[in-house]
This record gives C-alpha cells, sequence and structure tokens, in this order.
C-alpha cells in the first residue's frame, strides 16, 4: 500500500448509500416516536407511528449493520492505514466524551435541585423566602419524600437510598452488588482485553463471555431495583423530583449499559469467528472502552444517587 | 391566511398610511433617567461604559481608518514585513483589562445597592398570569381587610386592530394601576402562577422575572409623585405584548386614603356577593370581562382558535349543565392554558361572564347566574 | 495534481446520486453550503414577516401566535440552519485542502453528518402546516412555557434537536480527527492557517455543549410526556434550572457562530494587505481563551432570575473578561492593516466592516454584561441590536467574505466584482439601517418578541424594518453572483490573489475533485 515515501495512502471510500438511508431511518424512528408520544396525550390510536417508528428503527439497525461489516470488510482486505486507525481511535474518544457530557447535563441538574431549588422552596437559604409564602408547609430534606404539591405529584413513601453505614446494610443493599458487578467487568473486559494482545483466544472468549455475563446481570439487578421502586418505594417517574433525577440518571445508565453489553456481544460473535490479530483489534478496544465508560458513570451515580 | 400575499397588501398599504398620517412619536434615544436613586445610577453606570466604548471605539476604528486611507496600494503603499512584537501584545492586553477594571468598580457597586432589600416599609406581592398583573399587599396583621386586584391592559381591541385611532398611552395603560406612595421603600415579592413573566419599570431600574413557584424580591423608592409606564419583559406567550405595568407613586396622604377606599370595596365586594343581579346588568359586566380577560384565546366572537383554544360559541360545556360550567372557570382546566379563574375573579364577575358566554355568540340557554351561587360553588371547591 | 494509482482517484459520479452518495469533502462542503444559504432565505423570509408586523403598531398582517411562531422559528432556523452548517461547510471544503489532506477523516460519516440536516429541518419546518402550529416559545424555549404551556409540535421540536445534535456532534468528531491525524508532513499545529485552529477549537465547544442541549430538550420530553418534574416547583424542580443548563450550552454556542468567523477574517485580511498576520500565536491563544471563558459565563443571559448576588458578580467579572482576548484580536487585524499594501475586493470589504461592526456588537455585549446596566437592557430590543450585529455584519459577514473569497477556487471562475460590490454596500447600509435603530428602540423600553408596540416606538421600528427589506432584497444579489460564477466568468489561475498564502493556493482552480493523495511539498507550507 504505501506509496510516496514513508507516506501511507489514507483510503477514502467510493461513495455510498449507507448515510442517506441512515438518515432516512433515523428520521424515521424519530418522526414516528413523536406521533406515538402526540396520538397517546391526545388519546388517539397510536397504530401508525408504531409502524413507522418500527420501520424506521429497523432500516437504521439495518443500515448501521451494513456499515460496521462494510469497515471491517475494508480493514481485513487490508485497505486500512494506521493513519486511518487512528481516525477512528480519535472518533471513538471523542465520541465516549461527547457522552460524558450529557451525562453531566443530569448529574448538573442533580446538584442544582439538591442545592438550590429544593431547599429555596424549602425556605432556607438565599431565596428562602420563597418557602416562606409559596410553600409553607414544604420541609427541604433530600430525598424529597412529600412534595411541595402532593396533589400534583404523589410523593413516593419512602426513599431507596436510606442509608447506615455498616456491613448488614451493603450486604442487602442492591446498588452495592451491582457497583461490585459492574467493576468486576471492568476488570474482566480487561483481562479478555490481554488475553487477546497475548494471542490467547480462548483466554479473550471466556472473559469476555463472563463480561457480558456481569452486564446482563447488572441489568437485570437493576429492573429488580426499578420493580421494587415502584411497586414497594412508591418511587415512580411522577413522584417529583426525587424519582425524575433517580430515573432519568439511573435510566439512561442503564440504557447505556444494555448499548455496551451488545457492543460486547458482537465483539464476542466477532472473536470467535476470528476476527481480531494481537495488533489489530480497535473494534473491542472501542468496545471495551465504552465499557469502562459506563462503569466510571456508575461510580459517578452510586456515589451521588445513592450514598450522598 | 396566507402571509405572503397579505404581507405585500399590507406593505403598500402601510406605506401610504405612513406617509399621510401623523404617527406622532418622540424621538426617545437613550434610557430613561429614571425617579430613582437606583435608576440614575444604573443611567449614569450605562453612560459611563457607552464612553469608554466610544473612547476605544474611536481609536481603534480611527487607526484602521487611517491605514485604510494611507495604506492602500493604489497610493503605492509597499507592504511592511513585521508581524509580532511581544511588546504591544502586552500593551493591549494590559490596558483593556484596565479598563474593564474600572468599569467594574461602579457596576459591583450600583449591584449592591440594588440588591439590599431589606427594611421595607411596605411589601406587595407581584403575580404574574396570562395575562395580567395581581397585586397583593401584605397585610400587617391579619385582621385587616387585604387589598388584592388585577391589573389588565385597558386599551381597546379596536386599537389594535386598527378600527380606532391609538391614544397616546396604547398599549401601556391598565383598568387598576399599582399605587404606591413616594419616598418610602417598597419591596416587591414577585412570583407567577403559570409561566415566567417579567415585572419591569424603567423609570425605577426594576425588573425582575416572575418564576412560578419561586419568589423574587426587589424593591424600590420612588422620588417623585406620577404615573409610570412598564411591560411585561420575558414571553409568556400569545399576549405577552399586552401585559403592561402601571403604576401610580402618589404622596404618602393620597396614599393613605386611596387604601382605606380599597379596603372598603373588598369589604362590599365580599358582601355584593349576597346580592341577587338582573340579567341586563350581567350581561352587561360580563361582556365587559369577557373583553379584558377571556378575548385573548376565545377571540372576540367566542370562535376562540382551534384547536389549541376551543370556540365558546356551540361549546358543549358552555351550553350544558351550569354547574359544570361553573366550575370549570373557578379551577381552570389543569394543565392546559384555561386558568382556575376562582381566585383571580370575584364571584360577581364570575357569574356575570358565565351568564354572558352562556347567552351570546349564539348560545341561548337563557340561564342567569346569581353571585351567591358561584360562591357556594367557590366555598366548595376549598 | 498526484499520480492517480488508486482507482478511486476518479471524478465525481454523475447525476443525482453524486450528492446523494457522495464522500467527498468537496461535494459535501458544496451540500452544506447550499442547505444553509436555503436555509438563510428561509429564516430571513420568516424575519422579513416580523419586520412587516412590525412596521407600524397595531396588529396588521398576523395574529400574534403566528408571530410568535415566526420569531422561534426565524431563531432556530438562522443558528441551526444557517450559520452552524455554512461553517461546517466551509470546513469541510478548506480544512483537507488547508492541511493538505487526501479528504476528512471519516468521509462516510460526513456525508451522515450533512443529510441529517434537512430530515431535521423538515421535521421542524412541518409543524408550521400542523394544527397545533409551530414552536412559538422563542428559541431559548424557556420552560414552562415550552412545556406545559407548549403547543403539542413541541415534541417534533425536541426530536429535531435531538438529530440536528448528532449531525453536529459527528461532524465536530469529524473535524477534530481531521486536524489532529491527517496533516501533512511539516504542518504543524502552530503552522497551521488560523481558520483551522478556530475550527479545531469550534469543534471542542460543539462536543461539550451539544450533548448538554440534548440533555436539556431530554428532560422537557420527560417533563412533558413522562410526568417528571425537573422544571415544575410543584414537584421540587425549577423553571430556572431549564435556564442554567440551556445557557451551559447557549453561551458557548454563540462562540461556536463566530471563531470560526474569526478565522476566516485572520485569512482574508493578511492576503488583500499583501502583509502576513499580525501575532499569529497570540491569534492561537486569544482563542482558546474565548473558548475557556465562554464555559463560565452562561448565566450573563440570566441577570434578572433573581440569582444570589455572588453568582450575578461572578458572572459579571468573567463575561466581561472576554473583553480582553477578543480585543487582542481585534487590534491584530487593525495591526495586519497598518503598514500594508491594500486592495478593497468584495471579500476585503465584507472583512472590514466585519471587524467595525462585529466590534460594535461587542461593545454592546460588553453593556450588557455589566449586571446592574443589564436590568434595563435585558429582553429588550438593545439585546436584538447587540446580537444581530454580532451575527449579520458578524457571522454571516464573514460567511460572504469566505464566498466571494474562496468561490474562484471552487468554481475556477472570477465572480462578477461589480455585482459583488454592489452588493457589499447595499448589506452594509441596510443592515446598519435595519439594525443600529434598535438600539433606541431597546433604551427607550421596547420589550422583544412582541407583534405591537406603544406609539413612541413606531418612527425607528418603520426605520429598521425598510432597513430589513434591503438588506434582505440584497441578498438575492448573491444568489445571483454566485450562480453565474458557476455558471462561467473568467478563468482563475491556482494562486486567485495576489497576496493570498497557503496550500489551497498551489492548487488549480477548480480544485480538482480529489487533491492530496499525496501530501504536499513541505517546502510548500509556509510559517503563519
Ligand atoms: C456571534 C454571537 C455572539 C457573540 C460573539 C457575542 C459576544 C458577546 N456577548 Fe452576546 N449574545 C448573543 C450572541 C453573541 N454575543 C446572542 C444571540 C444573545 C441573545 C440570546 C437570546 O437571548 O436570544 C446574546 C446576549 C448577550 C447577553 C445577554 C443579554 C440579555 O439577555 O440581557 C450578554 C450579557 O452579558 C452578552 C454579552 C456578550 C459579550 C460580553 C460578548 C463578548 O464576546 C464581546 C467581546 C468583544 C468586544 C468587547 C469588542 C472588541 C474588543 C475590544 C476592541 C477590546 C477593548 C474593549 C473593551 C475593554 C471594552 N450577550
Ligand atoms: C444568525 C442568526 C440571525 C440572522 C442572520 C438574523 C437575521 C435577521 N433578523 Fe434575527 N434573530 C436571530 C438570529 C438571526 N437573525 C435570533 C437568534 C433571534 C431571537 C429569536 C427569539 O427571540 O427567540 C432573532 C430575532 C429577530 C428579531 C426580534 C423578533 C422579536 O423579538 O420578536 C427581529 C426583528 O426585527 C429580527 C430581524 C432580523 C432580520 C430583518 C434579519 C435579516 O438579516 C434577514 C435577511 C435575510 C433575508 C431577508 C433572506 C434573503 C432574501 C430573500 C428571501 C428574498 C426575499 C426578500 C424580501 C421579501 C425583502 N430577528
Ligand atoms: C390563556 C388562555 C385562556 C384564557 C385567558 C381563557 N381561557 Fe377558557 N380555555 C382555554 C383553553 C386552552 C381551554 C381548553 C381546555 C381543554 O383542553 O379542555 C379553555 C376552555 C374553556 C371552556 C370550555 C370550552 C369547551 O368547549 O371545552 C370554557 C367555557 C372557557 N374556557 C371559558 C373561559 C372564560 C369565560 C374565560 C375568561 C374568564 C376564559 N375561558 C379565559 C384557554 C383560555
Ligand atoms: Cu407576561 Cu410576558
Ligand atoms: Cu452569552
Amino acid at each position: 500500500m504505501a506509496s510516496t515515501g514513508s507516506h501511507e495512502t489514507y483510503y477514502v471510500p467510493d461513495q455510498t448509500k449507507l448515510p442517506f438511508f441512515a438518515s432516512i431511518g433515523l428520521f424515521l424512528t424519530v418522526f414516528g416516536l413523536g406521533n406515538v408520544l402526540n396520538d397517546i396525550q391526545a388519546s388517539e390510536s397510536t397504530a401508525v407511528a408504531t409502524w413507522m417508528s418500527l420501520f424506521g428503527f429497523t432500516l437504521l439497525s439495518f443500515i448501521l449493520f451494513q456499515w460496521f461489516s462494510t469497515v471491517i470488510r475494508e480493514n481485513h482486505a487490508g485497505l486500512n492505514s494506521d493513519q486511518l486507525k487512528r481516525s477512528y481511535v480519535w472518533g471513538m474518544a471523542w465520541f465516549i466524551f461527547s457522552e460524558v457530557m450529557f451525562f453531566a447535563a443530569f448529574f448538573g441538574a442533580l446538584y442544582y435541585v439538591r442545592n438550590f431549588s429544593v431547599p429555596w422552596i424549602g425556605g432556607l437559604g438565599d431565596k428562602g423566602i420563597t418557602g416562606e409564602i409559596l410553600w409553607p408547609e414544604f420541609e427541604a430534606v433530600w430525598p424529597v419524600i412529600n412534595n411541595p404539591d402532593s396533589q400534583i405529584f404523589t410523593s413516593p413513601h419512602e426513599a431507596l437510598n436510606v442509608h447506615e453505614w455498616s456491613v448488614s446494610f451493603f450486604a442487602s443493599f442492591l446498588p452495592f452488588w451491582n457497583t461490585v458487578i459492574l467493576l468486576t467487568s471492568s476488570v474482566t473486559v480487561h483481562f479478555a482485553h490481554t488475553a487477546l494482545k497475548a494471542g490467547n483466544r480462548k483466554g479473550l472468549i471466556s472473559w469476555l463471555s463472563l463480561t457480558v455475563a456481569l452486564g446482563v446481570l447488572f441489568l437485570v439487578l437493576q429492573a429488580m431495583e426499578y420493580i421494587e421502586a415502584y411497586d414497594h418505594y412508591g418511587l415512580t417517574l411522577d413522584s417529583g423530583i426525587y424519582g425524575s433525577t433517580f430515573f432519568l440518571l439511573t435510566g439512561f445508565h442503564g440504557f447505556h449499559v444494555t448499548l455496551g453489553t451488545f457492543m460486547l456481544v458482537v465483539m464476542l460473535t466477532r472473536a470467535l469467528k476470528g476476527h481480531f490479530k494481537p495488533d489489530d483489534h480497535f473494534g473491542f478496544e472501542a468496545a471495551s472502552w465504552y465499557w469502562h465508560f459506563v462503569d466510571v458513570v456508575w461510580v459517578g451515580l452510586f456515589i451521588f444517587v445513592y450514598l450522598l | 391566511m396566507l402571509p405572503k400575499a397579505k404581507l405585500w397588501l399590507s406593505l403598500i398599504g402601510a406605506a401610504t398610511i405612513l406617509f399621510s398620517t401623523q404617527i406622532q412619536a418622540a424621538w426617545e434615544l437613550n434610557m430613561p433617567r429614571g425617579v430613582t436613586q437606583i435608576s440614575r445610577d444604573t443611567y449614569d453606570l450605562h453612560m459611563q461604559i457607552l464612553w469608554w466604548c466610544v473612547a476605544i471605539g474611536v481609536v481603534v476604528f480611527g487607526a484602521m481608518l487611517w491605514s485604510i486611507i494611507n495604506h492602500r496600494k493604489s497610493k503605492g503603499a509597499v507592504a511592511a514585513t513585521f508581524h509580532e512584537s511581544t511588546k504591544v501584545e502586552i500593551i493591549w492586553t494590559i490596558i483593556p483589562f484596565v479598563i474593564l477594571i474600572l468599569m467594574a468598580i461602579p457596576a459591583t457597586r450600583v449591584l449592591t445597592e440594588a440588591y439590599d432589600s431589606s427594611e421595607s416599609e411596605i411589601d406587595i406581592q407581584v403575580t404574574g398570569y396570562q395575562w395580567r398583573w395581581e397585586y397583593r399587599y401584605l397585610r400587617k396583621d391579619s385582621d385587616e381587610e387585604e387589598v388584592s386586584f388585577y391589573s389588565i391592559l385597558s386599551t381597546p381591541r379596536d386599537q389594535i386592530n386598527n378600527q380606532l385611532p391609538k391614544d397616546e398611552t396604547y398599549l401601556l395603560d391598565v383598568d387598576n394601576p399599582l399605587v404606591i406612595p413616594i419616598n418610602t421603600k417598597v419591596r416587591f415579592l414577585v412570583t407567577s402562577n403559570d409561566v415566567i413573566h417579567a415585572w419591569w419599570v424603567p423609570d425605577f431600574a426594576v425588573k425582575r422575572d416572575a418564576i412560578p413557584g419561586f419568589i423574587n424580591e426587589i424593591w424600590t423608592i420612588v422620588e417623585e409623585p406620577g404615573i409610570y409606564r412598564g411591560q411585561c419583559a420575558e414571553l409568556c406567550g400569545i399576549e405577552h405584548g399586552f401585559m403592561p405595568v402601571v403604576v401610580h407613586a402618589v404622596e404618602q396622604e393620597e396614599y393613605d386614603a386611596w387604601y382605606a377606599a380599597k379596603q372598603d370595596e373588598a369589604r362590599v365586594a365580599r358582601e355584593m356577593a349576597n346580592n341577587v343581579v338582573t340579567m341586563s346588568e350581567s350581561l352587561e359586566a360580563g361582556e365587559q370581562v369577557y373583553n379584558t380577560t377571556c378575548i385573548g384565546c376565545h377571540q372576540p366572537n367566542g370562535t376562540g382558535l382551534p384547536p389549541a383554544f376551543p370556540a365558546l360559541a356551540g361549546s358543549s360545556v358552555v351550553n350544558g349543565d351550569l354547574e359544570a360550567n361553573i366550575n370549570l372557570l373557578i379551577n381552570g382546566v389543569p394543565g392546559t392554558a384555561m386558568a382556575a379563574f376562582g381566585r383571580q375573579l370575584t364571584p360577581v364577575q364570575l357569574a356575570a361572564v358565565v351568564t354572558y358566554i352562556r347567552n351570546s355568540f349564539g348560545n341561548a340557554t337563557g340561564d342567569l347566574v346569581q353571585p351567591a351561587a358561584v360562591n357556594t360553588l367557590i366555598q366548595a371547591a376549598q | 495534481m498526484s499520480a492517480s494509482h488508486d482507482d478511486h482517484h476518479h471524478g465525481p459520479a454523475k447525476g443525482l446520486t453524486r450528492w446523494l452518495y457522495t464522500t467527498n469533502h468537496k461535494d459535501i462542503g458544496s451540500l452544506y453550503l447550499w442547505f444553509s444559504f436555503a436555509m438563510f432565505l428561509l429564516g430571513g423570509t420568516f424575519a422579513m414577516v416580523i419586520r412587516a408586523e412590525l412596521f407600524q403598531p397595531g396588529l396588521q398582517l398576523v395574529e400574534p401566535n403566528f408571530f410568535n411562531q415566526m420569531t422561534t422559528m426565524h431563531g432556530l432556523v438562522m443558528v441551526f440552519g444557517a450559520v452552524m452548517p455554512a461553517f461546517v461547510g466551509l470546513a469541510n471544503w478548506l480544512i483537507p485542502m488547508m492541511i493538505g489532506a487526501p479528504d476528512m477523516a471519516l468521509p462516510r460519516m460526513n456525508n451522515w453528518s450533512f443529510w441529517i440536516l434537512p430530515f431535521a429541518f423538515a421535521m421542524l419546518s412541518s409543524t408550521l402546516f400542523m394544527d397545533a402550529g409551530a414552536p412559538n416559545f422563542g428559541w431559548t424555549f424557556y420552560a414552562p412555557l415550552s412545556t406545559t404551556y407548549a403547543p403539542s409540535t413541541v415534541t417534533f421540536f425536541i426530536f429535531a434537536i435531538h438529530i440536528m445534535g448528532a449531525s453536529s456532534i459527528m461532524g465536530s468528531i469529524n473535524i477534530i480527527a481531521t486536524v489532529l491525524n491527517m496533516r501533512a508532513p511539516g504542518m504543524t499545529l502552530m503552522k497551521m492557517p488560523l481558520f483551522v485552529w478556530t475550527w479545531l477549537i469550534t469543534a471542542y465547544l460543539l462536543i461539550a455543549v451539544m450533548p448538554v442541549l440534548a440533555g436539556v430538550v431530554t428532560m422537557m420530553l420527560f417533563d412533558i410526556h413522562f410526568g417528571t418534574s425537573f422544571f415544575n416547583a410543584a414537584g421540587g424542580g425549577d423553571p430556572v434550572l431549564f435556564q442554567h443548563v440551556f445557557w451551559f450550552f447557549g453561551h458557548p454556542e454563540v462562540y461556536i457562530m463566530i471563531l470560526p468567523a474569526f478565522g476566516i477574517v485572520s485569512a482574508i485580511i493578511p492576503t488583500f494587505a499583501r502583509k502576513r498576520l499580525f501575532g499569529y500565536d497570540s491569534m492561537v491563544y486569544a482563542t482558546a481563551s474565548i473558548a475557556f471563558l465562554s464555559f463560565i459565563v452562561w448565566a450573563h443571559h440570566m441577570f434578572t432570575v433573581g440569582m444570589p448576588i455572588a453568582g450575578e458578580l461572578f458572572f459579571m467579572y468573567a463575561t466581561m473578561l472576554i473583553a480582553v482576548p477578543t480585543g487582542v484580536k481585534v487590534f491584530n487585524w487593525v495591526a495586519t492593516m497598518f503598514r500594508g499594501s491594500m486592495t478593497f475586493e468584495t471579500p476585503m470589504l465584507f472583512a472590514i466592516a466585519f471587524v467595525v461592526l462585529f466590534t460594535m456588537g461587542g461593545f454592546t455585549g460588553l453593556m450588557l454584561a455589566i449586571t446592574p446596566a443589564d436590568f434595563q437592557y435585558h429582553d429588550t430590543y438593545f439585546v436584538v441590536a447587540h446580537f444581530h450585529y454580532v451575527l449579520v455584519p458578524g457571522a454571516i459577514f464573514s460567511i460572504m467574505a469566505a464566498t466571494y473569497y474562496w468561490l474562484p477556487k471552487w468554481t475556477g471562475h472570477m465572480y462578477d466584482e461589480r455585482l459583488g460590490k454592489l452588493h457589499f454596500w447595499l448589506s452594509f447600509i441596510g443592515v446598519n439601517v435595519l439594525f443600529f435603530p434598535q438600539h433606541f428602540l431597546g433604551l427607550a423600553g421596547m420589550p422583544r418578541r412582541i407583534p405591537d408596540y406603544a406609539l413612541q416606538f413606531a418612527d425607528f421600528n418603520w426605520i429598521s424594518s425598510i432597513g430589513g427589506f434591503l438588506f434582505g432584497a440584497s441578498q438575492l444579489i448573491l444568489l445571483v453572483v454566485v450562480i453565474k460564477c458557476v455558471k462561467g466568468g473568467k478563468k482563475a489561475t491556482p494562486q486567485v490573489w495576489e497576496g493570498a498564502q497557503g496550500l489551497e493556493w498551489t492548487l488549480d482552480s477548480p480544485a480538482p475533485y480529489h487533491t492530496f493523495a499525496t501530501p504536499p511539498d513541505p517546502k510548500l507550507i509556509h510559517a503563519q
């Protein structure tokens, strides 16, 4: 491949149908979804909109599958220079950074309500007069159990994260075990990577399978916790700011874990097919970075949502 | 609506009107100096920064213009080759920095002053509604009669729709202005009932957002009697352009008299709720309430603006069960723009407007609602 | 240019599919630019409705609700549809040619970034035809007007923002990867043209704040459809929380719309002054400082929401500081012109107008930053005047300057200089007649976002409207110039402008479909 001097040729792909149809798929997905939501609000039938959205999503998924297959094919065909591979590395790194900023918005919201709006409504701090005049009944505690207006937002009856620092508490504390699981899975995915670099395919496959299993276990536990929250604690999406922040933060995290697990499953199938080489396996690395990122976010969640 | 075609037509129309009629306007160029210490300080601050900027502008644009005139190729200028100088770069980093500090000092002073709302003599809770202001004078002790009223645009719709010539105070007049005494520290507790509004009187240099569920404090001491006008300064929906603020600043005695009269009025209104009204009285009073309060959404002939704002003409609610109709007005429709009018309007007004809508726009139920009946429903709702 | 040893080094495909399926940075750049121009006309048409309604006091043309829809859509379409895509288009065309790269780093994703946009704007604009009407809550969509009290079409608005955001994030990832990874040997960071530098920094801004915008519209979506209470005090939330998150995005966003403009002007002024850019290094540091500061000034849009005084002071001081690095840039441009050998072709005229009028907008920005004074200015036409001065004769003029400057490189023909100058002068006069009186309106107390106003505002409003129509109509000249130039005209040389420096000028005009498949001779790379 090398052409003039030390410089390799950068592979510029030919024109391709993929992105254009991906745009159509994306458009139908969100336009359909928007219609579904509005139809629900207007109590109308959601059938057409649902189909539109599902069709769009299927199209999008199909295209993305094709897209990644193409990239893998090109790599196997030896079209990708080192420089091109670096482009993928930068791409993934900054994509993960953008995801970090997405979570930052929700962590910022949590910070704000805990340190500003809830105290103010509760009559404390610089704008405490708000509570004195408008919400005389409301008391500022976090987590908020009694909402300022419990007619509009039904309050939960109990908080999930009443914590007492004791061994028995942690032993029965589901999020704690979830933390252990995710941290472990970060280690196992790292072992899988080490095995891959050492050319140990069996090690790769078993460590990766273990990671996927841990990811799934995490999701199962998380689902159990949601059921618990809804059934036993009355903590729901519409139970005020505590439920809002809790479910959006953990929910988007769970969504990212799902995506990460899916990526790892794809990598597992690729590993089974023998796609990776000890010195050429960026797909795997990207998925494992993503996995570490979800892990770090969880640690933040565990500290700020559950413990503090 | 065909915006494009209408647009051209009225452009031509507008141009003719423009040059034929008298749109007389003062060529107001600058911020008002106002009638409070803060407003004067703000004005001085504004002028000070403005002159700094002008001065910097003269230097920068002057240098540029000079180069443009003298260093042009057509005059045979040959380009120099210099392209950096740490010394000048440092100079033109430091000088602006120093200027900024000179600006920041008075700014900090005025801000600290404006933020000191302690030791007020009168407290008024100002609540924004779509699209009116409510003023509630906080009582010093709880068995005083409470003074609280709404303040709504009083410019006739016909002026807005260009069917009548416009008054001098076009869009800046209300039915019930806020009244405050001069030389007295008045504190405003600003909040909102629905979306964000902002309460603004330029002559006081007072502007504060009205945030639903929260209270913002702001204060003023007006030094000259007069009528001061302002407007809502935060986009709050359709009629955002039509919710002015009018404040009468008066001498203390006049204020006391006005306040006492307001208290009497409140007492009378409470008692009036037991009076019996006639149909023609009701229709007349109801029309007035409708035109000031409901018309923005439900439109002049009760046609509404479907689907956002339902028509009242032919509406099943208006032509259906009377009690349900009254209750809808008292409680509003949560989650929609239809507000709960139970607290905003008096029982007399509520009764009148229900009578009016049930007997207008082609609706002909013949119902005559008595204030007492409304009052009962209001008590029941609480 | 380069020996053709690779099978994909053929020219463009024929027909429509060339544009739908292309992976070529020049094609994608053209698509972005045409799209942006279309959106400029659309957003401009909305502005014309606004100006026509405000021509006179009273309600003449449109209902207040429709007026609010126009204001909202005008702001959204101009910001997200006209200015941002124009800069991305310029980046696509120019960055690879400026750094000696064969294309953008991720060409397929590049195509995707573009093609999401027409769909996003189709979805957004389609709300105009829906029963509930288009979004009517301002481009800043403050809750709860945009949540509890919004028309149902807000859902489509939210999703449009989501996918536009995805497009921007992909676009900026692509630019970062290109600039960091694709530079030709010898093209060190401190030799990159300033346009590349400003875009690199802009891409970082985008990647940091677009996800936050996605976050805030997601919170809205949940408040509207799933019962959460982020922006509702009844459930412990706060409408002001919306504003904090929005402006954390919103303020860097306004610099996203100006930093690439700085890059463009820094390319054009040295060319026509025939003198190297003064203070290249400090220009780079100033750009980085502006970007850094842009993250800690957001609440200057919220001085009247009643923040505690410590917050007001912090945000005032931080905002004022931005004047320092921006001043460095302005002074550097002036110093570049100083003792140059200047000529005044159309790009230079736009660039000079940019420096003057942007600085005026910057001055009013500084006035707005003074908290107590902002209590008087906030939400009046003074603010409208400020941001149009930085956006129209700022961002838009820089885009026009860039168009005239690089048009010969893109098309291979010289544009019609007489028409170009006419376009400039009409625009220059128009824009000032349009926006200068708005300062007076704001100071005299006219609030923004109102369809009708008190009588003392009548005179300046009609002057402003006349200026608006003049400015709007003049933009059609640009369209004519561009079309004429694409169709034919005097053949352009590779160098095009006597004083031009940089790799793109070493290429033929029009630039070949594929360039720099092999990196350029390092000797061609000059110190900046
Ligand atoms: C391209 C877009 C752009 C740019 C570059 C800027 C630049 C600046 N803006 Fe502006 N701004 C907007 C777009 C932009 N703005 C928009 C769209 C809004 C309204 C949003 C909405 O509400 O809809 C807004 C609103 C806005 C506000 C809120 C007003 C309000 O709503 O009450 C404020 C307040 O601080 C502000 C300040 C500034 C400042 C200090 C700068 C500075 O960066 C300017 C710095 C430049 C200079 C100062 C000139 C050059 C310097 C010198 C010659 C050096 C010497 C000078 C001195 C020492 C003074 N802007
Ligand atoms: C880059 C961004 C950008 C640009 C380029 C412009 C360009 C223009 N803008 Fe503005 N504007 C904003 C960003 C921008 N704007 C924003 C963010 C807001 C705030 C929105 C909000 O409050 O939510 C705003 C708000 C705003 C207002 C205040 C509205 C209100 O508060 O109610 C006004 C009023 O005059 C206005 C006018 C104009 C005009 C006349 C132009 C002109 O420069 C436009 C000129 C262009 C054309 C006209 C198109 C080209 C020509 C044709 C299509 C041919 C046909 C021509 C004729 C019929 C004459 N804009
Ligand atoms: C801010 C806008 C607004 C104002 C002002 C307003 N309304 Fe409404 N009104 C609405 C909306 C929106 C609805 C529809 C609520 C729903 O979705 O059921 C409504 C519904 C109604 C209905 C029920 C109509 C039907 O067929 O469902 C009646 C009756 C009514 N309003 C009367 C009034 C009266 C009387 C006033 C003035 C005192 C008034 N409204 C002021 C917005 C408004
Ligand atoms: Cu109330 Cu604007
Ligand atoms: Cu800003």
